[in-house]
């Protein structure tokens, strides 16, 4: 059947018909798209599909790693920054391999177009020494995610899927095929590889290593990894990804170099041998940081033969684009017109009516009185809060640093020390630095700016939905520096009094700014209302 | 033969259904596709765009290179303005004359017009305006796809099929105001042309 599809969104179809059992995911642009494309299926639904969103991206992958355990086949999705995250149990089920089929998923965003850095997770599948699939287009998303299941399956590891924004949100039509059946519940014959005490460990870790020969063989054989020798042999071409796509655009009929495409790492040693003895020259186009040309380049820079991002012949940082290819294959182009000096820049902002608007206004007020440089922040809508109008925030690192860093200044003798954080980004990662605070007793003020969704990835549901009283208060703050607020113009004066209160506590105060977020449908504002009142 | 498009406005404006329409149009006519678009935090507000790519061959790049679009189509006239490095040299420059105000630096509008103005092939329809005469001021972005129609490679009927296709579950009144919509465009963009 042909349909038009997302990348991401081809992508998950293709879990679907590979026979998928569960997903686990949290939201993460340039990711969030194949976990809501499951969860809206209506086949997935029928399947009885697991697909609802985990609280961070490491009890995701672990709960995928626990019915990959069971026999089934599952997927973990998450941005690349949710990789490390997830990094722990990443690199330790590459030695103990796993049972059903298990497929991470990991979309990177290079050029940041919504986050902090653009690390190349293509690193971490090297690192963990399991096989990386890198499509290039949406047809490749479907066909490679229901390979990257057999793959698991014949080798007993997990397989990496490395996407990138361009790819995850671009359409085109895909040619889908059967479904196949999910796999029946059956547990490992020998559970003692999921027990990674030192003493098993040591043998599976040269069980990984010992299989690393056949890895690669299947990648040197791989139908996705294919070299085409062209006429000119000046030039040769590691295209890898969405580079492919960018040097294809250039030659309307037929590129006159050798090019080898690369879809399936490790890296096919034979075909770049092959590349590298018939050209004079190797050109790397990878869509990210350079991990091929710094493995195939010369280690002390001497021998000029492999170019790319690292001799400056491609651009060092940002994503690739056609214009960037052509210009490091010396095409000269013809681009008439520049942006002209009228146009101005256009930043996201928060939405009328946002309750993180009306938490920075009350913030404010009180700069004066503590500072402009004791507010710490993190991940999400409220990240604006760096930005004009706001100027309020300072930090904004990793999901839920805003209050570790707080308690951190807090020790160095910074006070009040303030951290604003989402609600879902504290149930994410912000509760165990609330309890080292806790611990403690830091004099830190954390606002949890609570509008009862991941807003900024397209209102998703948040765990921690009616629950953070009683979070707080099991993590052990103290009931009378809890306080709810709802952050509204007519209640400012109410809340600046609130919080200058709690500023001046040494110890750990907690403020819930509660209001729904304004994107939400009417029905769940509703929902939301209720569990609010009820908690 | 393939037709390059870069669609322009601001984050919430609607810009992906006339990247729909032209989708489903494009699927009916086994034409190939690829189309890329803006999701996360620009969408709050922020300026956004899609790159439409349609061709009866296959597409390589997600996205269009620059100096290769045949035409932009913007809901707002500075955004407009923003992707001018990816048009080719005849392209065309196709835009609502409603500025969305959401930045306290937003340009002289006298000024942008003006701007607009030295590009001899351009087009300036007021799309709100007559979306809003119409029905709803929520169809000019459709206003604005009928406007661009004499530049696209798929005929009337068959974007008319898709604009009833996209728009059926909202019920025929919505539906006819955005075929009113796209002949509105089609009209206002003719005198330009002619």
């Amino acid at each position: 059947m042909r349909t038009l599809f997302l990348g991401n969104e081809a992508l998950a179809q293709g879990a679907i018909d590979a026979g998928l059992s569960g997903v686990y995911a949290y939201p993460g642009t340039p990711s969030t798209e194949i976990t809501a494309y499951i969860q809206n299926s209506k086949l997935a639904t029928e399947l009885n599909i697991h697909s609802i969103w985990s609280v961070n991206e490491k009890t995701a992958m672990e709960a995928a790693l626990g019915m990959s355990y069971a026999g089934k086949r599952a997927m973990t999705v998450m941005k690349h920054v949710g990789l490390n995250v997830a990094a722990d149990v990443f690199m330790n089920m590459s030695i103990s391999g796993v049972h059903g089929g298990l497929v991470v998923v990991v979309a990177d965003d290079p050029s940041m177009h919504s986050s902090q850095n653009e690390q190349d997770s293509r690193f971490y599948g090297k690192f963990a020494m399991i096989p990386i699939l890198e499509p290039s287009n949406q047809q490749e998303m479907y066909d490679l995610t229901r390979y990257a299941f057999d793959l698991s399956e014949e080798l007993k590891l997990p397989v990496l899927i490395r996407t990138v924004t361009r790819l995850s949100h671009s359409r085109a039509f895909v040619n889908t095929k059967d479904r196949i059946a999910q796999n029946e519940l059956n547990l490992p014959e020998d559970t003692k590889r999921f027990a990674l005490i030192p003493s098993y460990a040591r043998g599976l870790y040269q069980n990984l290593l010992d299989i690393q020969p056949k890895i690669e063989a299947i990648a040197e054989n791989s139908p996705y990894n294919q070299l085409t020798i062209g006429k000119d042999k000046s030039l040769g071409i590691i295209a890898c990804g969405l580079g492919y796509n960018y040097l294809m655009e250039n030659f309307e009929d037929e590129c006159p170099y050798s090019v080898l495409k690369v879809t399936h790492y490790p890296l096919p040693r034979k075909k770049v041998k092959e590349l590298f003895k018939t050209c004079d020259k190797i050109l790397v186009l990878e869509d990210g940081y350079p991990l091929v040309e710094d493995m195939i380049g010369d280690y002390f820079g001497d021998d000029t033969k492999v170019i790319g991002r690292l001799t400056g012949d491609v651009n060092r940082t940002g994503e690739l684009n056609p214009n960037i290819v052509a210009k490091s294959l010396g095409i000269i182009e013809n681009i008439p017109q520049e942006i002209p000096t009228i146009v101005e820049n256009r930043p996201p902002q928060l939405c009328v009516g946002c309750g993180h608007g009306d938490v920075f206004e009350a913030l404010k007020t009180l700069i004066p009185e503590i500072g402009d440089k004791q507010v710490f922040s993190d991940i999400g809508c409220y990240t604006l809060g760096v930005l004009p109008p706001h100027n309020i925030i300072n930090t904004a690192i990793d999901m839920g640093a805003s209050i570790t860093m707080a308690k951190g200044a807090a020790d160095a003798g910074v006070f009040p020390a303030v951290a604003i954080i989402g609600d879902s980004t504290f149930t994410h990662s912000g509760m165990t630095g609330l309890l080292d605070a806790v611990y403690e007793k830091s004099p830190i003020t954390v606002i949890i700016s609570d509008n009862s969704a991941s807003a900024m990835t397209g209102a998703q549901d948040s765990a921690a939905l009616g629950k953070l009283k009683d979070i707080c208060l099991g993590i052990g703050v103290e009931p009378e520096h809890l306080k709810v607020i709802v952050p509204l113009n007519k209640n400012h004066e109410n809340n600046v009094e609130i919080l200058r209160n709690e500023f001046n506590y040494k110890g750990v105060s907690v403020i819930i700014a509660q209001r729904a977020c304004v994107q939400l449908p009417k029905e769940r504002k509703e929902i939301v209302k209720q569990l609010n009142t009820l908690s | 033969m393939k037709t390059n498009i870069i669609i322009a406005g601001v984050g919430g404006q609607g810009i992906l259904t006339i990247s729909t329409i032209l989708d489903m149009a494009a699927f009916n006519n086994n034409l190939h596709i690829k189309q890329s678009e803006v999701h996360g935090m620009s969408q709050r507000g922020g300026a956004v765009q899609s790159h439409v790519r349609i061709s009866d061959s296959e597409v390589f790049s997600d996205l269009i290179p620059m100096g290769k679009a045949d035409m932009i189509i913007s809901v707002e006239p500075m955004e407009l303005l923003r992707y001018l490095p990816y048009l080719k040299e005849d392209g065309w420059l196709i835009t609502d004359a409603e500025p969305f105000v959401n930045i306290p630096n937003y340009p002289e509008l006298k000024e942008l017009f003006e701007k607009i103005k030295s590009y001899p092939n351009h087009i300036i329809v007021n799309a709100t305006e007559e979306a809003k005469k119409i029905g709803t001021s929520k169809a000019a972005n459709v206003v604005m796809l009928g406007a661009a129609s004499a530049f696209l490679p798929i005929k009337d009927d068959g974007l008319l099929k898709a604009i009833t296709d996209l728009f059926n579950r909202k019920g025929e009144r919505i539906v006819n105001i955005n075929i009113q919509a796209y002949k509105k465009g089609q009209e206002l963009a003719a005198a330009v042309i002619n």
